[in-house]
Order: structure tokens, then sequence, then C-alpha cells
């Protein structure tokens, strides 16, 4: 079937099973790998994107679904001004080890800060549970996080 | 236990130091492959320079997440004397013949590279200092380096890198052995905390994991195994997975019964992954009985308990008399205790893409040992070595998973009968169940105390995997864990079981496991003998000294784990008052060269266990490389043990595991981590890996705190549910 997204300001037209899920027309049909595929449960969230602002596991989230909303990934959420701001974050608190769930990681936050500019520690837990990270970075995320609020690491 | 020793990492890779030190290897001139730009010197197989002074410096171990990919080119950078911020890092190919060792296994990149690395700079910066002297009519010895320039101090003239290093390039290089490196007081660039050059792609999303590789006519696939590991297809309808959209092909692969090579299962390629993946959902595969169906972890667990009451099957080691110790005591002690297989749960799951085509196959593959998985592929497929080509990628989390390369295997045995380049991605249910687990044990202690509380004698029947001599892989024992050799009287008896399910290396292997049960045995004999449990660790250590031989992989120092508990207990403020229900916990575990010791802070309430702080103080030589790396993987291997401990077990029912998923073998999640303050101690020893020493003594730190929290004693792992 034939769909019409919006991903990261463009509009692009795929030719897809409709329930594919978003993570792989993103993957495999779209090129952009940057969204990251672990568990395909939402059970890490690795695969976050954003779907009208709101953080949602495309691993999970069939493209029948997705519809007209906009679509934002990592390799879009710098557009963003929060999302640089947390992007920058990470680069100066040095979060990842091997990275590989820090594309997630940054949606996640990126999604926390939009409706919570100065986020508490029990706001981040809250919004970034999950989201593993198995080299367990978890210390600089929010130390990350909260440089990105202006909270101070 | 030859046979075991001979894989222990840390033995291993010891015996290889010399050749690698010694053999001028590191100065190979092939020229590296890839990305060469116009007008560049190429100093040697590590350093290229351009005309405008931009240096690339080849990083030659897979990256895993040990930020090898930055640590080691800032060796080469210091000593060639350029401006960091001037460096682009390659990753090499692999390519041993170049390369020498490219393994990120057994925290010994490090060790075995931080002499060799630099003379490779060192090396680069005395041609680049010839190549001036020439051009100028002057003696080399008038030369001297800032960084990216040679100059010439009595004329005060200069030269850039960038002009220099072509003409360097064609010059003879130095004997390395000749060279003197710099003082480390004069260090700009080693000690100062450095970030990956991936970090950029990393926080953009641009490609840069094995499972992010494109080549062009590239076709997705999934691979189906047996759950009884090793079980063969014994009939399979294919065409429900044929009828599926996108679908390109689907067949039976062979394999064999090695469990650490090609296993027997069913590919289904298709044009995107989902396909495949929903293709492979349809087949109906009848897999034939397979001797190890009848495995069990409540079979193991009985048998072990057979085995703990027996006479052992063999003595690895015995000094002095145990038996005479434990009759003189004042105090005998004897606990049991035991921990489960678990599983490497990396994020990014197992996953390769190959391409064969007329007998030459080319891999892009996350793996941190590449050369097993050549030969792997070699033999399977029938093609040469040589006509075999290996690109590493980075690596979604390593923890010794990808040390094994049956998925590099699978994908080029795919992609060869498939006709056309695969990229082979597993399930994360084909991840959880065919791992190559951190195997199980159960070890019997007795200690005897005399009247003074000190300790007179130490026993533990350790009952393992294996058959007859051989221990299963990663479930052995070497005998000489502390307390060995400062106890007069001790001895380390085994009794195996055989196993039929694929075990491996997994972060600090077997030390994972020891760590735990010694010394949270240890904290047992300090509360026996009311001793403080810091007080009761540092007479056992002694005087300053070296147990074991010098050079050796096991031999220990007790001066310098004395040094890493004094400065954890200092930290920590051991010894202060705690609230009721909260307690502090110690531990200290020496492997993978590296000394470490850590305090946790824990609290329970109404079975609610709660982690207030860890410390942790590390001796891993005189030189921290890139402490920003450093304070991560510290930080990382205790959280990552604590999540362990916490939480996961694999089971098997049936010859097959039981557990599928993050939601049955959970991993650590933020709302569980507590902060980590990380302390190193120098000491005048050669610098050395920090990928693994701080995980093993984690797991005890944290039950010794909710024994003073509680008074209840974890003996049995994983945490789960015992304090409810």
């Amino acid at each position: 079937m034939a769909f019409t997204l919006t991903i990261n300001g463009e509009t692009r037209s795929v030719e897809v099973e409709g329930d594919t899920p978003l993570l792989w027309v993103l993957r495999d049909t779209l090129g952009l790998v940057g969204t990251k595929f672990g568990c395909g449960a939402a059970q890490c969230g690795a695969c976050t994107v954003h779907i009208d602002g709101a953080p949602v596991r495309a691993c999970i989230t069939p493209v029948r679904r997705v519809g007209d909303k906009k679509v934002v990934t990592i390799e879009g959420v710098g557009k963003d001004p929060v999302g640089a701001k947390v992007q920058d974050a990470w680069k100066t608190i040095d979060v990842p080890q091997c990275g590989y769930c820090q594309a997630g990681q940054i949606m996640s936050a990126t999604a926390l800060l939009t409706a919570n500019p100065k986020p508490d520690d029990a706001a981040i837990d809250e919004a970034m549970n999950g989201n593993l990270c198995r080299c367990a970075t978890y210390i600089r995320i929010k130390a990350a996080i909260k440089a990105a609020s202006g909270q101070g690491a | 236990m030859d046979g075991e020793m001979l894989r222990d990492p840390t033995r291993r890779l010891f015996l290889q130091t010399g050749a690698a030190l010694g053999g001028g290897l590191m100065m190979s001139f092939s020229l590296s492959s890839v990305g060469h730009a116009a007008g560049e010197g190429t100093l040697n197989a590590y350093v290229r320079i351009a005309p405008d002074g931009g240096v690339t410096i080849v990083s030659k171990v897979p990256e895993v997440g040990q930020g090898i990919k930055t640590s080691l080119p800032m060796l080469i950078a210091e000593e060639l004397d350029v401006e960091w911020s001037a460096v682009t890092v390659e990753q090499a190919i692999a390519d041993t013949k170049v390369f020498g060792r490219q393994v990120a296994g057994g925290s010994m990149a490090t060790t075995l590279e931080y002499d060799g690395l630099r003379r490779v700079g060192a090396t680069g910066r005395a041609l680049l200092i010839a190549a001036a002297a020439a051009r100028w009519g002057v003696p080399a010895e008038t030369c001297a380096t800032e960084p990216g320039f040679v100059v010439h101090g009595p004329s005060k003239r200069r030269l850039a890198y960038g002009e220099l290093a072509q003409a360097a390039s064609a010059l003879t290089p130095p004997d390395p052995k000749s060279l003197t490196l710099k003082d480390p007081k004069a260090f700009r660039i080693i000690g100062q905390p450095h970030r990956s050059g991936d970090l950029d792609a990393i926080v953009t999303g641009q490609p840069v994991y094995g499972i992010d590789v494109r080549v062009p006519g590239m076709l997705y696939a999934t691979f189906a195994k047996a759950p009884t590991f090793g079980a063969r297809v014994a009939s399979v309808d294919l065409a429900p997975a044929k009828a599926v959209a996108g679908v390109k092909s689907a067949f039976v692969v062979e394999g064999g019964t090695a469990l650490t090579g090609l296993l027997p299962g069913v590919a289904v390629v298709a044009d995107s992954w989902w396909a495949a993946r929903k293709g492979r959902n349809a087949l109906e595969i009848q897999w034939a009985d397979h001797p190890t169906k009848a495995q069990s972890s409540a079979g193991f667990a009985a048998r072990a308990a057979e085995l703990s009451k027996a006479a052992p099957h063999r003595t690895l080691r015995s000094d002095g008399d145990v038996d005479a110790a434990f009759k003189g005591a004042a105090k005998v002690v004897s606990a049991a205790y035991d921990y489960p297989f678990i599983a490497h749960a990396n994020l990014e799951p197992q996953n390769c893409t190959a391409s064969f085509k007329d007998g030459k196959v080319e891999i892009w593959a996350p793996t941190q040992n590449p050369e097993p998985g050549r030969k792997l592929v070699a033999a399977a497929l029938g093609v040469a070595e040589t006509d075999i080509t290996i690109h590493l990628v980075r690596v979604g989390g390593g923890f010794g998973r990808r040390l094994m390369n049956d998925y590099m295997v699978e994908a080029a045995m795919i992609s060869k009968l498939a006709g056309a380049p695969v990229k082979l991605v597993w399930t994360r249910e084909d991840d959880t169940q065919h791992d190559f687990y951190r195997p199980g044990g159960w070890h019997n202690f007795t200690a005897g105390l005399d009247a003074k509380g000190d300790l007179v004698g130490w026993r533990d029947h350790f009952v393992t995997f294996g058959e007859g001599e051989q221990f299963a892989t990663a479930a052995g024992m070497n005998a000489t864990q502390f307390p060995c050799r400062a106890v007069d009287n001790y001895r380390l008896d085994v009794s195996v079981m055989p196993l039929g399910a694929p075990t491996g290396f997994l972060r600090a292997p077997a030390n994972n496991a020891f760590g735990f049960v010694i010394q949270c045995f240890t904290d047992e004999l300090a509360v026996a003998s009311g001793q403080d449990p810091v007080a009761f660790r540092r007479k056992l250590l002694g005087e300053p000294r070296l147990l074991g031989d010098p050079g050796q992989g096991d031999s220990f120092h007790t001066g310098r784990m004395r040094g890493v508990l004094d400065l954890v207990a200092e930290k920590s403020g051991w010894g202060r008052k705690t609230s009721k229900g909260t307690g502090l916990g110690v531990a200290c575990h020496y492997s993978h060269l590296g000394y470490v010791a850590v305090v946790m802070e824990v609290s329970v309430s109404k079975g609610a266990l709660k982690i207030h702080k860890v410390w942790a103080a590390a001796d891993v030589g005189s030189q921290i490389v890139n402490p920003s790396g450093a304070e991560q993987q510290v930080q990382g291997s205790i959280l990552d043990a604590i999540g362990a401990t916490l939480h996961q077990a694999i089971t098997f029912e049936n010859g097959a595991a039981v557990q599928s998923s993050f939601a049955d073998h959970p991993l650590l999640r933020m709302t569980e981590a507590p902060p980590v303050e990380v302390h190193f101690k120098l000491s005048d020893n050669r610098p050395t890996g920090l990928g693994e020493p701080a995980y093993p003594p984690a797991p005890a730190a944290l039950c010794n705190a909710i024994f003073a929290a509680t008074g209840k004693r974890i003996r049995s792992l994983p945490i789960g549910d015992q304090l409810a």
C-alpha cells in the first residue's frame, strides 16, 4: 500500500504493507537508520521517535496508524531548538559509551524538556525509565538533561 | 586445568605481550586501503598527514563502547606531537598482518598497546623531524617539535607537518625501540578527558553501527534456529514464508554440530527486514530430537546438590592442610553460594552484513574478535581466508558476546545461498535465546578462624560445568583467587557436570561470579569473628607484598589492594553511623590486572531496596589515559553488575533457554541506578585496562550492604524477590 508520511518536515511517499512498523519504514525503506531496533516490543525505547511531539516507540507503531501526523526522528530533532540543546548537552557531558541507545534517549529527553523545561529528578526518572541503556550511562544522561535544562550538571 | 588457563583471557593475552612489543610488528608499512586524500603523506599503517595538517590516525581495535577508538589514537597523537583537534580517527580493517592483535577483549588493549602505540607516534615524529632536517640541511638532533610543527631552535625556522609528510613518508623509519618517549609529566593529550570522534554521528543518528550498514543490492535476512541448542531441522514447510509479500527466498541451512560454529536453521531473505521476520514467523519448522533436550535448570540444581555433598572430582590446589586447620580452629564457618546463567543482552541485536560473490566474501561485522570469524567463514563456505575482507563497524555493546562470530558465519552462508548481499539481523528473542551465556555455578565454602579471629583455613568445593578435566567455556576457575597464598591452609576442589548449552565470556569472565562468592563469604567471616569488614580485609591482606610470581597474570599485590580499600573506605566515610535499615557494604577484587574496591550504601524498607550511593576506587597503574572514558567504564561496570545481581537469570527447560526478552531478563533502569563516585589510585605500575575489573566487586558490595542494612545474607543470585 502507498502511504504519505511527514518526516522531519519533509513529505515522503512509501509503498509498504500497512502493518509494517514505522521503525522498519524509517530504517529499511527510507534509509533513516538513526532510529534503532532493540527489542521490537516497546521494552527498551531505542526506537523512540516523536509523533506530533509525543515520544512514541516506532517498533510497535504500524505505519498505517501514522496518517498525516508529523514524525520527527533523531536525524531531524536537531532542527528543533530543544532537540539541538539536548544534543549539545549529550556531547558536552560525553554521555555515550557504545551509544546505541542514545538516539532513543535523546528523543525521550527532548520530549520531556519540551513539555517540562525544568524537570526535577522524579520527572526525569519518569520520562526516561522506559529507555534502557545496556552500558548504563544513566548518571550522565541525567546530568545532560539537567545541563540542557539550565539546571547545571 | 591447562586447557582452561589457556582460555582465560588474562593469561592468554599476557603471553602475547612479549610478541606484540618485541616483534616490531607495530611498524608495518603496508598502506591502509581506505580513505586516502590527495597529497597525503603516509608515515606508517596508523598515521597519514594531509598537506593542510589534518592528521588521520587509524584505530586498530574494535570499538564496542569501551572508548578504545579514542584512547588508542590518543597514545599515537601524544608522541606524534599533534593537536588533538587536527586528528580524525579511522577504524582499521581487520588485518592482523598489519595491525597485530585486533581484539576487544580481556581489558587488554591498554595493557598491550600503551608502549607500542606511543612508539608508533614517536616514529612518525622522528620521520617528520628527519624530513625537516634534510630540507634545512641541519642535524636532526638540533630540531624539535611543537604540536603540528618541526622547529629548528638555532635558526628559529619552522615547518608544518603537512608540508613535510610526503617527504617523511619516503624515509626509512628508525627502530621504534631506539626512540625516547615523552616524560609523562609532559603529556598534553594522555591524561586529559577526550570525547569520541563518533560523538556527533551518534547524537544525530548517522549510520555508524553494524546494523546500519547498507550495501548495493542488499537484501535482509532472519535466521530461525532450534530452541534446543544445536537441533537439526527435521522438516519445514517453506511455502507460507515464501508467500509473504517481499520475501525473496527461504531455505534450510544445514549447519554443523559445534555450538560455536554455524548451527542448523532456516533462513528467510526478503526486501525488508520486516518482511523477512513475517516470513520467518510463518514457517512451520519441526526440529529433530537432540540429546540435550532433557537438560533443565532444575536438573542442574539437583545434580549440583548431589555433587556438593559428594567427594570432589579433583583438587585444583592444596596448600597446607585445611582439615587439620579446621580441627584446630576456634570457629568454623560454612556457607553455600550459587549464581545463575546470564545473557549478554547487547542492545544492538546480533547482526552482520555479508556479500559473497565469485568465491570472495566481504563482511561488515560488529565483532569484538574478527579473526576467529574469518576462520569460521572460510571453513563453512570453502573459501580462502585471504579471500575474506572484514570491515570493523562500531558495536552497539560488546560485553564479550561478540568475541563469538556465529552471526558472521550465518550472514556469509545466507549471502552465498541467497546469491545476494544480505544483512542478517536477529530478533531480540533470538538474541536472548542464543547467547553464549555466563555459566552458573555453585560454591561450597568452609573456613576456620582462630581465637584472634584470623583466617587459618579456606576451602571451596566449586561445582561447575565440564567433562573430565575440561571445563565448559568460562566455567573454570583459576586456583589462585585471593585469599589463596595469603592463608597457610587453602584448598580448591571442583566437581563438574556436562552441559549442552553455549557458554562464553561475559564482562570480567568468571571473576564476575568469583567476586560475588568470595567477597560475600569473606564478609561472613568478618562478621563471625566480630570484626569490621574493612578491618578484617586489611588484616587478611597483611603487609604489602606480591603473592605469586612477578609477571604472571594471576599474581596479586596485597599493597595495591590495600591502597584501593583504604581509599574507598576514606571516600565513603566507612565506619560512620547509619540509620536503622541502612547499611554500608564493601568488597574488593583483582581481575584483568586491575585492583578495585567498592562500597555501597543501601536501605531496605518494607522489602524495597534502594541503593543510595556507590564509591569505587581503582588501581590500574600509573596513568589514566582518558579520564572521561575511564570514569564511564568504572560506572558502567558497576551498574551493569548491579543490574545482573538484582534481576538476571537465564534458566533452561527442554534444553532451551526459557527467557526471551528484556521483560524476563531485565536490564537496569534509570530509577535503579545510583550515583557512582569514582576514584583512581595511581601506582608505579604499567597502565592496564578498565573495561572489566570494576564489575567483580560490585555484586558482593551490594549484597554485603544488604546484610549490613537488614541482617539478611544473600547467597543466591539474582536477588529478585528475596528481600520481600
